[in-house]
């Protein structure tokens, strides 16, 4: 549906896009992830015509873009402010992209009509637009860009400004939204549990550069470098030591856990002299109770601080011969007993606990 | 590299400033040259001499007459500044600092209205009430306080320097009160939680960070003031007469606009160049050491 | 103790800058033909006699069409060059806005000796259309002052959501930038209309056999048998120009209060 391809772009002195190529599928719900300043809200903003780019090309359900102004392209944008206009009723926003169409009175109404139905304002046509709340404003943006039938909706935070319990309801309800309608969404995001839980595939930006694209799961559990994977929840870095490299298959020395033999990612490359460390997820290593030993590998350590989160226990620890905490969560389910500060336990993993990752250089 | 090549945004933005830009250049710079042009001419009874002279340049700068009104000019301007933003100030920080929120609007509409009353009748009516008859002189006499009126306060500098001071305040209050306005008002609060007496905290807080609405007003009082022509004429007598008056003699009744040309670009030189230095001291000591 | 010395401050100061104005229609309605005091008796004398002066009513057209003239290209002047001021970066931004807001620091008789040269010079006549353009030159700059401020209340992701939604530039300008900067508008063509109304040092260098309003009541100064009425018509000035503001003002007002906006700007 859209197909980027080698998008440059500065701003000044600043090098706003390096390089951007990336392919979004028709009907997918697509995410841009990255903290602020990392260029996914100007890469939407290309998509959408707002900003003129130095080189590449931006080609949208076969068309080029080049030139292409944004009242002339196949997509629409709910904006971060929701860019409500201040100066009409919740009707005449949402039916202010279709004068251009002359449908007609009637047509006209019972578009709005429908639209708002959709959004779950059904009723609401004549209210003034400051009069609504945050979750509603955000309810007519969609309405108005959805009411075009657009190849492609671009959504820039449409979230943030909502309150915690209001963005997870708005979450699931785009998720849903999306499915039902089968337009391709994308979204601008810099919470990663957003991505996760909306997306298809969620493309993590850094520096004006895509650092990886993948599904939401593939990103959790193979993240390729170590800068993704610290953006996506909590992951222990530790130093490793690469001692081979047979079949797919690395065999590494990780700091405090000893030998392991990890899959090498898609986008590892342990050739042109990259440095790389060791990532493991907290959830993927165990402490294991006494007479416990149901993993492959086991590594002695001391427990140096425990915090109790009710559903979780976070343990820090360090393995003998390491002076890197690290931490491991359990799930507190009714046999496991706590452990406490300065006990001496085994830590349970095996080889798909950890990953390969590129250090940045 | 690719600098000339602007962007499409770029490119917008330059072609709608290009009406307004074009505007100025035809009817405010090209006319300035003319009047450049015109000034290093001579008039030769009725034609013009075009032979590119510095005589009328000359003659502005040594004939006593008009070094007397050229320097009397800036020295007014200077005082009606002073005057002007020192009354001002006091003004736009009770409107800031003092007034409470809601009142703020109604004040700057209170202390505008005076000036909707046309220019020239306000300079009219100072001179009423500095007059031979005059409200100051007749309600003195009614009070008992003289026996005949004063004759000092009309017809001379000090009655050009209140008129013009007058004529400028809201234009002075205004730049200063919006600067004041955007003083973060945690700042204040913060020093006074650091110790500083109210009087210090004014001195090395309130004073720096308003220091470009002083200068603002500054500027929007003092360059304007030497061209004034009005107010000399009606207020000021021949002693206090200014440059504007001579030069709309030379245009007008003497038909020596290139001497007129001449003068008036010699004043404005005279203003810009105090200005500059105002402003360039400005920059290195007073904003400088606020903001350090 | 200092809040009272500078509330006191103000109220002398309030009634300095009302002084002259409040002498205004106490002569106006004062039956003597001399300007002083005490004062005689009540009359409408002098706004009578307004009515049978032809000139007058030359006069006052002449302003009026200036002053509409001017208004009106000073406003779209202004609305070109903030449009790009606050919208657009390009090369030559600092320096362009610069010399366009100029006059609002130049002597007017500057601007007046300058275009009178140009008249003069090129063997012009000179008529209400050099006061015209005289007036909009230091129209613009506070008609830009105004708008600017308009301008960056605006939201510019409105006006892209605008073009996102389909319109050309142009109708988003008329269906969202214009209604919406509309009370900066207003109040703009009403502050550069009463500028240029009030105006007298240009129209006076520019002016031919038509005066202005300023220029006429100037010519009257000279006759003290004159003065009263010419008190009569600085009274009526006062009312209309007033009139205009407070109606700039409930216009803004309104227009704050029906985009559920926070009343942040001043007066004006």
């Amino acid at each position: 549906m859209i197909e980027l391809s080698n998008i440059e772009k500065h701003y000044g002195s600043y090098h706003a896009l390096r390089d951007v190529t990336c392919h979004i599928k028709e009907g997918e719900f697509f995410s841009l992830l990255g903290p602020s300043g990392s260029g996914k809200t100007t890469l939407l903003r290309t998509i959408a015509g707002f900003e003129g780019i130095d080189s590449g090309s931006v080609v949208i359900g076969g068309q080029s873009m080049a030139g292409v102004p944004p009242n002339k392209r196949p997509t629409n944008m709910v904006f971060q402010s929701y860019a409500i206009f201040p100066h009409m009723s919740v009707a005449q926003n949402v039916a202010y992209g279709l004068r251009a169409q002359r449908l007609g009175k009637t047509r006209t109404t019972e578009m709005v009509t429908e639209a708002l139905g959709k959004v779950g304002l059904a009723g609401y046509g004549e209210r003034a637009a400051h009069a609504l709340s945050g979750g509603q404003r955000q309810r007519v943006a969609l309405a108005r860009a959805l009411i075009l039938k657009p190849k492609v909706l671009l959504l820039d935070e449409p979230l943030s400004a909502l309150d915690r319990k209001l963005r997870e309801e708005m979450q699931s309800e785009l998720r849903h939204l999306q499915r039902s309608l089968g337009i391709t969404f994308v979204l601008v995001t810099h919470d990663q549990e957003e991505a996760l839980t909306m997306s298809d595939r969620v493309a993590v930006m850094f520096e004006g550069e895509i650092a990886q694209l993948d599904t939401p799961q593939a990103l959790y559990k193979r993240p390729a470098s170590k800068r993704v994977a610290e953006f996506f929840g909590a992951m222990n870095i530790l130093k490793a030591e690469i001692l081979g490299l047979k079949g797919g298959i690395v065999t590494t020395r990780i700091e405090g856990l000893g030998v392991a033999e990890i899959p090498l990612g898609p986008e590892a490359d342990t050739h042109g002299g990259n440095k790389y460390c060791a990532g493991v997820r907290p959830e993927l290593m165990t402490v294991l109770d006494d007479g416990e030993s149901a993993y492959p590998k086991e590594n002695p350590a001391i427990v140096t601080d425990v915090e109790y989160r009710g559903e979780l226990t976070y343990y820090d620890v360090k393995f003998d011969g390491s002076d890197t905490p690290v931490v491991v969560s359990m799930r507190n389910t009714t046999n496991r007993e706590i452990k406490e500060v300065g006990q001496k336990v085994r830590i349970g993993w095996e080889n798909a606990s950890a990953v390969l990752l590129l250090e940045q250089t | 590299m690719r600098q000339m090549q602007l962007d499409p945004d770029a490119r917008r933005g330059l072609s709608l400033i290009s009406i307004p830009f074009a505007f100025s250049i035809l009817l405010l710079a090209a006319p300035l040259m003319i009047l450049l042009a015109m000034s290093v001419w001579t008039q030769d009874f009725l034609t013009l001499d075009r032979t590119p002279t510095l005589d009328n340049f000359v003659e502005a700068w040594t004939d006593p007459i008009y070094r007397t009104l050229m320097l009397r000019s800036l020295k007014i301007s200077i005082i009606v500044t002073l005057v002007t933003v020192c009354l001002a100030y006091p003004a736009a920080y009770y409107m800031s600092f003092v007034a409470p929120n809601n009142r703020k609007a109604l004040l700057i509409f209170l202390i505008t209205i005076p000036f909707w009353t046309s220019y020239l009748m306000r300079i009219f009516l100072w001179k009423v009430i500095l007059g031979f008859n005059g409200v100051i002189n007749g309600s003195l006499m009614g009070l008992g306080l003289i026996d005949q009126p004063l004759d000092f306060i009309l017809y001379n500098q000090l009655a050009v320097v209140v008129t013009l001071s007058h004529a400028w305040l809201p234009f002075a209050v205004l730049p200063i009160f919006v600067v004041m306005e955007k003083v973060n008002r945690a700042y204040l609060e913060a020093a006074q939680d650091l110790g500083d007496t109210p009087f210090w905290r004014f001195i090395r807080i309130t004073l720096p960070l308003s220091m470009p609405g002083v200068v603002a007003a500054t500027l929007i009082v003092f360059v304007p003031t030497i061209g004034d022509y009005v107010t000399p004429k009606l207020v000021g007598g021949p002693s206090g007469l200014m440059i504007a008056n001579m030069i709309e003699v030379q245009f007008k009744n003497a038909n020596n606009a290139p001497l007129g040309a001449a003068l008036a670009l010699s004043a404005l030189l005279l203003v810009t160049s105090v200005a500059g230095i105002f402003v360039w001291l400005n920059r290195r000591y007073l904003t400088s050491e606020g903001a350090a | 103790m200092s809040k009272r010395i500078l509330t006191t401050f103000m109220i002398v100061f309030t009634l300095f800058l009302y002084a002259p104005t409040l002498l205004l229609p106490i002569f106006a309605f004062n039956d003597s033909s001399i300007i002083a005091f005490p004062l005689s008796g009540f009359t409408f004398e002098w706004f009578y006699s307004l009515t049978e002066a032809d000139e007058l009513r030359g006069a006052a057209l002449n302003s009026l069409i200036i002053a509409a003239a001017s208004s009106v290209l000073a406003t779209c002047l202004a609305l070109l060059a903030t449009s790009a001021t606050v919208r657009y970066k390009f090369p030559g931004k600092g320096l362009m806005i610069g010399v366009i807001m100029v006059p609002m620091f130049l002597p007017e008789i500057i601007i007046g000796v300058s275009l009178l040269t140009v008249v003069l010079l090129a063997g012009l006549k000179l008529s209400i259309y050099t006061i015209i353009m005289g007036h909009t030159l230091i129209c613009t700059p506070f008609a830009i002052a105004i708008l600017r401020s308009s301008f960056q209340q605006l939201d510019p992701s409105l006006e892209e959501a605008s073009l996102d939604l389909g319109e050309t530039r142009f109708d988003t300008f008329r269906r969202i930038t214009l209604p919406l900067i509309m009370p900066g508008v207003t109040s703009s063509l009403l502050i550069a209309f009463t500028i240029s109304l009030d105006e007298f040092v240009i129209a006076f260098f520019l002016s031919g056999t038509e005066p202005t309003l300023p220029v006429y009541i100037w010519s009257q100064l000279r006759f003290p048998q004159r003065i009263p009425s010419v008190m009569a018509l600085g009274t009526l000035l006062l009312l209309l120009s007033i009139g205009l503001l407070t109606l700039s003002e409930v216009l803004r007002r309104r227009s704050v209060r029906r985009l559920g906006q926070h009343d942040t700007s001043g007066a004006w």
